[in-house]
């Protein structure tokens, strides 16, 4: 054993920050090389559907992950979110003809206003009470997508959603959809990264820990609390928009309760607190199902069979379970 | 500095400090003692803002405290060192350190909180050893050491501490007490709310005492290590050895 270096206080404070910082980047640069060659390499129309579902989720999971993993605040409501953005530029797009570059503001932004109104009577629940009143949040969004039928177009759904075009530039093959959604996936995995290195992300794992602890601190538990949420509905509802310009088709029963739970289960396997988590979680969640079709019927079960496993053996969830199994691994190995 | 005047405090329609006056001067220590549901942490409560249901009066240094969130109340200067620590337990322990210094800093200043840094690692050196691992796995006495740093480091006019002492062994007491002695000789106002009366009194200038939500005795420290009820209230003496043998 070799004494640990001396590092004086100062030296810590600032620099273990720089170390990880520059470690980032190149995750950032190997992780957009690796999303290049697979938008390039892959032509099957199918596993590129595939991949960008995978996308999609990503960002669901993540902007979960923000608010649950990291503020410790459940909402069993989330798909909510990622309906309004998507019902917000169908309508915006096919029934006003508002071009999709105005329609994306607009549809993060309904999503955020929605979330601060419903944010500040709700956010001052806690624990199973705050997934009550999301879980009933989310039943009313729904409900008003279904019932609404002469905006929405009610339970049948909504037909005729434009893609996405830009002036000239429109992005209507499945490749260039791929490169879209995951440029996205890693911008907003970049942005929650950073808030959660900053001091911010800090207060936001305190108030996880104890909110009475975090505001004796000077944490302003109450808006920080309000504006992850914010946050999260405005990715939610980023992912709402791509995906109503994916499938140009949207309808209530994807944005209902068990939509809400997926969003949860994906962030729980994956890794609560965890940014790589939501990832793998919603990767697993999305490649699962498509797997286990051989199993036809018992699909389900399964399925089922699985998740279970995986919350038996990694309770951390996938990212935390892998590496801390790749930890004992290596110890065993070393003596 | 901090003057309390006629407090009332509630949880609901109880009264939990039915009318307390107090004052603490630059430079004190003034420890609060009593029992279980005497009213002191409730008191601190209401002080940090954590408790807004209050009537009375709260200045600090001239300003009222009514209607202050508890950021502004630390803004304003006072740092609690909340009952049984309330430290993060997976954050390591650096980042509960800067989480000390929370409201510091939008004012960009880095720079000096790094120095206060080094100024708490140096009053607790057990600190910098354990920089990196998560505040979970430090001792009470670590642990309780860490709340005393972190409540520094937003850099506290005033430090009330509820009852640091909690759960650990008289040797840490002891270095937590010399501590808050240090602290003192270095300006800082201390208001420290025991159970442990006698570790408290004996480095307090002043003290008080609770009961039932009201202050049944003031005076200076060595008055009430010497007081009667105090001795057999607090002190770990019983009725006997003060009626029965008379």
């Amino acid at each position: 054993m070799c004494a640990p270096r001396e590092l004086s206080v100062l030296e810590k404070f600032n620099g273990s920050d720089s170390m990880d910082s520059r470690y980032r980047k190149i995750v950032y640069i190997v992780f957009a090389v690796a999303v290049v060659c697979i938008g390039l390499a892959v032509k099957n129309a199918y596993y590129l559907q595939m991949l960008i579902f995978i996308g999609l989720n990503t960002l669901l999971a993540l902007s979960l992950n923000m608010l649950m993993g990291y503020a410790g605040q459940i909402s069993l409501g989330h798909a909510a979110f990622y309906g309004i953005g998507a019902y917000m530029t169908a309508v915006l797009t096919a029934s006003y003809h508002v071009p999709p570059l105005l329609a994306l503001p607009a549809a993060i932004g309904a999503a955020m206003v929605v979330a601060w109104i419903v944010g500040v009577p709700t956010l001052r629940l806690t624990g199973y009470y705050l997934g009550m009143g999301t879980l009933g949040f989310g039943m009313i969004v729904h409900i008003v997508l279904r019932e609404w039928s002469s905006v929405t177009g009610g339970a049948s759904g909504f037909v005729g959603i434009p893609p996405l075009a830009a002036g000239p530039l429109v992005i209507d093959s499945e490749q260039h959809y791929f490169f879209l959604v995951w440029a996205m996936v890693l911008l907003c995995i970049i942005m929650c990264t950073r808030i959660i290195d900053s001091r911010v992300g800090r207060a936001l794992r305190a108030i996880h820990d104890g909110e009475m602890a975090a505001a004796a601190v000077g944490v302003n538990t109450k808006k920080l609390k309000l504006q992850v949420f914010i946050l999260s509905a405005g990715m939610a509802a980023l992912a709402g928009f791509l995906y109503a310009h994916l499938i140009y088709f949207v309808s209530p029963g994807t944005f209902g309760f068990l939509a809400s739970i997926r969003i949860v289960t994906m962030v729980v396997i994956g890794g609560m607190a965890s940014i790589w988590g939501s990832l793998f979680g919603a990767s697993l969640l999305t490649l699962l199902p498509e797997w286990l079709h051989a199993f036809s019927e018992f699909e389900m079960v399964v399925y089922g069979l699985i998740l279970m496993t995986v919350m038996i053996f990694l309770p951390r969830g996938l990212t935390r379970g892998v590496l801390d199994l790749f930890e004992r691994w290596r110890k065993t190995n070393d003596r | 500095m901090l003057r309390i005047r006629n407090l009332k405090c509630y949880y609901g329609r109880i009264m939990a400090v039915k009318g307390v006056s107090l004052s603490v001067n630059q430079g004190e220590i003034i420890c609060l003692i009593g029992a279980n549901g005497s009213g002191k942490t409730t008191l601190l409560s209401a002080v940090c803002g954590l408790l807004p249901d209050w009537t009375g009066e709260i200045n600090f240094m001239g300003r009222s405290l009514k209607n202050l969130d508890p950021p502004a109340v630390v803004r304003s200067g006072i740092s609690l060192v909340p009952e049984g620590r309330l430290i993060f337990p997976p954050l390591s322990v650096l980042d509960n350190l800067k989480l000390g210094a929370y409201t510091r800093y939008k004012k960009r200043a880095v720079h000096e909180i790094g120095q206060d840094m080094e100024t708490v690692t140096t009053l607790f050196p057990i600190l910098k050893e354990r920089f990196d691992q998560p505040a979970g796995t430090l001792s009470g006495g670590e642990q309780q050491m860490l709340a005393v740093g972190r409540a520094l480091m937003a850099r506290p006019k005033l430090l009330l501490l509820d009852e640091p002492s909690m759960g650990l062994a008289p040797m840490i007491v002891e270095k937590i007490m010399e501590v808050l002695e240090i602290l003192r000789s270095k300006g800082l106002t201390i208001v420290l709310v025991e159970q442990n009366a006698l570790a408290a009194l004996a480095i307090a200038d002043r003290g008080y005492v609770f009961e039932t939500g009201t202050v049944v005795l003031q005076g200076g420290a060595g008055e009430l290590l010497a007081d009667k009820d105090v001795k057999r209230a607090y002190l770990g003496k019983d009725y006997g050895d003060f009626y029965d043998a008379g």
